[in-house]
């Protein structure tokens, strides 16, 4: 006798099929066997170590991630601060082998959020606290600066900023009014709520708004690898992440570069937050101090951001 | 033994239940951030208003509801030729030793996470196209080729299986009339089959404007009327995968909004495939 489930199942499937098949064509349809007494039991027996694998697998995991989870320190927040704190987080592991430190991206709002929710014990912003966040603790570990980049064959060097703005606006749609090449301006920006954004509809726009017209890519390394790739584009992005891919243009004859940074010559200047809920103690505290030591704060000069102790940046 | 499989039974009867309670929180969780926001700068203005500056509280997404449809469209254009030759090919013409290697390589399409897809339109396709065709290369064009493809698996094995599903008796039937072999094929098997290829159709269409990573890749998102297929645009999907991260407040609430409406979207697509394949043949 066949197995009756089997039975009861290719009856169903007949069911579906408006009766346009029989039970022999269903069988090879769905590549089911003629069942004998044992059959579909078999079945189970041959797949029962793979579910056992599976179960043990997953048990372990979950055991695994519950161990890190608890014994590590979870950064998240701004994508600009991101690839920094990525590598202050190695850098301090290094020296303090048992500590973890997971550091996420997520933007800068959520990064708040986090601390707020207690999600993250850090969170880290590129702009300004805004109304009910500035009850948080913050603390400034560096400071960035905004170039404005451009395909290194674009022969344009150097613009006002009042020209930026026509740029950005959609004023001014073709290289050729700023005696480049006649080829159409393609604007590359960042997403509504990024940092790096409103630091740039801040320090550029002023009441301007970027042209509806731009292409909106979600991170600095996307926005560069759009530039890099498109001779008439031109974007915006934080100057440590500047690379030879791009090149940063001059504003009204100021290179973004260290010293011109320090003496306030080049105006865009924001501020990297780390947040967090209180005053941080414990592991937290000693990764914060980790960043403001000298060590630190060399290794983000040297990755292209402007270190907070100023004795460090004249050496 | 009876009570055993009783036990069984309800516990799958429950864990079956738990995905549609899924569901429902889902839905009410989408409706409940969402709502607020459509009802407070209303429905009109929010579906048919034409600039998205979240910065300065104007929320309108007629031109994502365009685009999105745009890039379906232009998916289907390629997805739907394609897709039936390579169906009618795999069910009726092929030779069995091609078919060994046809078949695992069209489901191997569906497995190719879309991030890959997203990748390699971004090296491959946009460059030519913005050296070839011109505009920023980003566009809904490279998007629609993405597409294109990405739904092939879902049109194919679909409607392979509604041909696969005819009796035999049609095929016999035609051939012994004397019809050959290609009037068969494209006078009775597809008629007969037309509404699971149509249902194949529009759950591609389903997964075309669900897509997101590869189109947040490729499309450029920026948020204007598209104005032809080499223009940027950002469709409801993007919408929300690009700004997620940085929206809070009302912004957030509008994101939420926008995928109330790509739910109803969806709904109606999924709702009018399975009406149709439930039809009866003929």
């Amino acid at each position: 006798m066949d197995n009756p489930y089997t039975e009861k199942m290719i009856g169903k499937v007949e069911y579906w099929n408006d009766g346009l098949m029989d039970q022999k064509e269903v069988r090879q349809y769905f590549n089911i066997p003629s069942f004998h007494r044992n059959g579909i039991n078999s079945i189970y027996a041959n797949s029962k170590p793979l579910l056992w694998f599976l179960f043990f697998f997953l048990l372990i995991s979950a055991g695994v991630g519950c161990q890190r989870s608890k014994a590590g320190i979870t950064v998240a927040g701004s994508t600009s601060v991101e690839p920094f704190a990525e590598l202050l987080a190695e850098e301090y592991m290094s020296n303090y082998p048992q500590s973890h430190i997971y550091v996420q991206g997520g933007g800068s709002t959520a990064g708040i959020e986090a601390v707020i929710t207690r999600a993250a014990k850090i969170g880290m912003s590129s702009r300004p606290l805004l109304g009910q966040e500035k009850n948080l603790y913050s603390v400034t570990i560096a400071k960035d600066a905004i170039a404005i980049i451009l395909h290194p064959k674009n022969p344009i060097q150097d613009l006002s900023l009042d020209q930026i703005r026509e740029v950005f606006s959609g004023k001014i749609k073709s290289w050729k009014e700023l005696k480049g090449i006649s080829r159409p301006i393609v604007l590359v920006t960042r997403e509504e709520g990024s940092g790096t954004r409103e630091a740039f509809q801040k320090f550029v726009m002023e009441k301007e708004d970027i042209s509806l017209e731009s292409l909106v890519q979600d991170s600095n390394g996307a926005v560069r690898q759009v530039v890099a790739s498109n001779p008439s584009a031109i974007g915006y992005i934080s100057l440590g992440l500047v690379n030879n891919q791009v090149k940063a243009l001059k504003i009204s004859g100021v290179e973004p570069n260290l010293t011109d940074i320090e003496n306030g010559k080049y105006m865009l200047v924001r501020p990297f937050l780390f947040v967090f809920n209180e005053e941080p103690v414990g592991e937290t505290k000693s990764f914060l101090e980790f960043v403001l030591s000298p060590l630190a704060q060399k290794l983000l000069l040297k990755e292209g951001l402007v270190p907070i102790l100023p004795k460090i940046a004249k050496e | 033994m009876q009570v055993k499989e009783k036990i069984i039974e309800k516990i799958f009867l429950l864990i079956a239940l738990s995905s549609i309670f899924i569901l429902g929180l889902i839905t009410f969780f989408i409706f409940e951030e969402g709502l607020p926001l459509i009802l407070k700068i209303g429905p009109k203005a929010f579906l048919l208003g034409e600039r998205w500056i979240p910065s300065k509280g104007s929320f309108g997404i007629y031109p994502m509801i365009v685009s999105s449809f745009w890039v379906t469209f232009g998916a289907l254009l390629l997805g739907i030729p394609l897709g039936l030759a390579c169906t009618i090919f795999l069910s009726e013409l092929i030779p069995p030793s091609i078919g060994i290697l046809l078949r695992p390589a069209i489901q191997l399409l569906a497995a190719i996470p879309s991030v890959i897809y997203g990748f390699w339109g971004l090296i491959v396709l946009v460059p030519l196209i913005q050296n070839y065709l011109g505009g920023p290369g980003l566009s809904i064009f490279a998007g629609s080729l993405v597409l294109g493809f990405m739904i092939l698996p879902t049109i194919i094995t679909i409607s392979e299986d509604s041909l696969k599903a005819l009796p035999p008796s049609y095929k016999a039937g035609a051939l012994a009339l004397g019809a050959t072999h290609w009037q068969t094929i494209w006078r009775v098997l597809i008629p007969a089959a037309k509404s699971g290829i149509v249902a194949s159709i529009i759950l591609g269409m389903g997964r075309a404007i669900g897509e997101t990573m590869a189109m947040i890749m490729i499309l450029g998102n920026a948020v204007k009327m598209p104005s032809s297929f080499l223009d940027s645009a950002r469709t409801l999907t993007t919408n929300i995968g690009i700004e997620m991260g940085y929206a809070s407040g009302d912004h957030r609430q509008a994101l939420f909004a926008t995928g109330i409406v790509l739910f109803f979207i969806i709904m109606a697509l999924n709702t009018l495939a399975i009406f149709l394949s439930r039809r009866r043949v003929g």
